[in-house]
């Protein structure tokens, strides 16, 4: 037992926080995260956790929550990209640069106050790289509702955001509400870098949101599938993750844990690249795994 | 024929920064009539069809859906748009776009029952597409994404199908498929259909009605009525000949007219 669990992992109060919030954070940016690749807006996704950096650097420096600063700014980084322009895929890419240039510029001057206001370097390693062991407890309901929320709006748009990501012009020929349900997704992405934020830092949100949905998307068949198998990536990823941070206290002599943000992308960008392997694609293509949900 | 048309545009026109692009175009589909709309790269077929969509307003004149003013949210019409570019990386199935067809406008859950399902299954097979139904849609051929999508427009049971170039890009074999497909769901779903092409000659043989489109104005009526020089000389401005060759069109501009006035001409391509 404990070759894999090194002693108090589970008594540990910090580690059932960072599960709990692990596991929430896994699952919506699992399902927003196919819907992100199918989109072809990774880089939008970055973008937010660019913007969500100002939004929580910002809510540091004026004292308030971090969550309040990610959800806040991610928010209106996604209303912002939408009025520059998103109904062509062009340009879309260009409100994306742009917003994400604007952000990252004030997130330069908030971590410069924020270090300057705590004397120390920790609001800026927290902000960019997250802290899921120092996570309040009392954010979990609230994360937990957000979950909720985010996870019932992808539901309830489900079909249409499906064949609009597919192709816009057959979603207007339904009266699809392309433009409205766009800015939907984009809510719903923002929400979600935004609790990723909290667990894993707002730099590497991205590789949560994309690396369990791009890996789950190489081998099933369906969108169904691929949503349940990039939360169980997701969820597989993140617990993974804080397991081996915990032990690595043990590891080094230095008295400290190595970040969990690390391990997780790590595994996520493992993941991602057995998933491409031919004998993946073969079992997938024979359609022995293809059948899952 | 006192039945109500299937569609009416009366009077189109549309002009975009200055140009021309539609200047009084007018004519009808009649309950399951097969009808090619004709023109070169350019001339505005695109155009005219999301306008009879609803997707574009007209600069002028009214689309009117088995006699009534068009709603944006018409179900009355099927679209397969031109160039859909279905991502290979996407995980769906030929069934599920096809299951999008009768639903993806709805929001919030449920499931499709089972009549859907059956549904579904009845319009692949209508389109020979039952043994691809379960392959990853984006890793199908031309030819069969096509059948895929003309499945999508078809399973809400429109009255009008709308094409926009579903030949194009495709290779010869496939085109005689497609087309042959297309005049046996017409009847067989009792609906219209309005094809848009750059090249004629595939559809001579299905076409009941053809409209002829050049610099924005149309010629309409059946092949025989459309398809002659006086009528084709007096829409492009200038003589155009007409030739038949063992069954098949060719529409020329006497040498001398200037080479410009025909830019990518509609059936001048002989294969």
């Amino acid at each position: 037992m404990h070759i894999l669990f090194e002693p108090g992992f589970f008594s540990s109060s910090p580690v059932r926080t960072a599960v709990v919030m692990g596991a929430v954070t896994a699952i919506v940016s699992a399902i927003v995260g196919v819907f992100t690749v199918v989109r072809s807006q990774s880089f939008a996704g970055h973008a937010l956790t660019d913007v969500a950096t100002t939004g929580g650097s910002g809510a540091f420096f004026y004292g308030l929550s971090p969550l309040v600063g990610f959800i806040g700014a991610g928010v209106i980084g996604a209303g912002a990209m939408d009025l520059i322009g998103v109904q062509r895929a062009r340009s879309r890419d260009l409100a994306t640069g742009i917003v994400l240039g604007a952000a990252t510029g004030l997130a330069a001057l908030f971590l410069f106050l924020d270090t300057t206001k705590s004397a120390t370097t920790g609001a800026t390693q927290q902000i960019l790289f997250g802290s899921i062991f120092t996570i309040n407890p009392r954010v979990i309901p609230i994360a937990i509702f957000l979950s909720g929320v985010t996870l019932l709006l992808v539901g309830v748009i489900y079909r249409p955001l499906l064949l609009n990501s597919l192709n816009a012009d057959l979603a207007s020929a339904r009266g699809i509400g392309v433009r409205t349900v766009g800015l939907l997704f984009m809510f719903a992405l923002a929400v979600s870098v935004a609790l990723s934020s909290i667990a894993i830092g707002s730099i590497l949100s991205t590789a949560l949101l994309i690396g369990p949905a791009a890996a789950a998307l190489r081998v099933t068949r369906t969108i169904g599938a691929a949503m349940v198998v990039a939360c169980i990536l997701g969820v597989a990823t993140t617990w993974l993750g804080i397991l081996l941070s915990y032990d690595s206290y043990y590891w080094v002599s230095s008295g400290q844990g190595l970040p969990v943000s690390f391990f997780i992308v790590s595994i996520a960008l493992l993941l991602y690249l057995v998933s491409g392997l031919p004998v993946i694609r073969r079992v997938v293509e024979t359609g022995k795994l293809g059948t899952v949900a | 024929m006192s039945e109500v048309p299937v569609l009416e545009v009366d009077n189109v026109s549309l002009s975009f920064s200055g140009r021309r692009i539609l200047d009084g175009v007018s004519f009808e589909i009649h309950r399951g009539e097969f009808t090619g709309l004709i023109g070169s790269n350019g001339v505005g077929k695109t155009t005219l069809l999301r306008i009879v969509l609803g997707l574009q307003r007209p600069g002028a004149g009214e689309i009117r859906v088995l006699g009534l003013p068009l709603s944006r949210h018409s179900r009355s019409l099927g679209y397969v748009p031109q160039k859909v570019v279905l991502d290979p990386d996407v995980p769906l199935r030929a069934r599920d776009l096809v299951a999008l067809g009768l639903d993806a406008h709805r929001y919030g859950f449920g499931r499709r029952t089972k009549q859907q399902r059956e549904l579904v299954d009845k319009i692949l097979c209508d389109v020979d597409a039952e043994h691809f139904a379960n392959s990853r849609v984006g890793s199908l051929s031309g030819g069969e994404q096509q059948r895929v999508l003309i499945a999508h427009a078809l399973v809400s049971q429109p009255k009008l199908l709308l094409l926009d170039e579903p030949l194009a890009n495709l290779d010869p074999k496939s085109v005689q498929e497609i087309v042959a497909l297309l005049h046996r769901v017409s009847s067989d779903h009792d609906v219209a259909i309005l094809l848009s092409a750059h090249e004629m000659n595939a559809l001579l043989p299905v076409m009941d009605r053809i409209v002829y489109l050049t610099e924005g104005r149309a010629a309409s009526g059946t092949t025989e009525e459309v398809v002659r020089s006086d009528v084709l000389s007096k829409l492009y401005g200038h003589h155009v000949d007409v030739l038949k060759l063992h069954g098949r069109v060719l529409v020329v501009a006497e040498p001398g007219a200037e080479a410009g006035d025909i830019p990518d001409h509609p059936t001048l391509t002989v294969s």
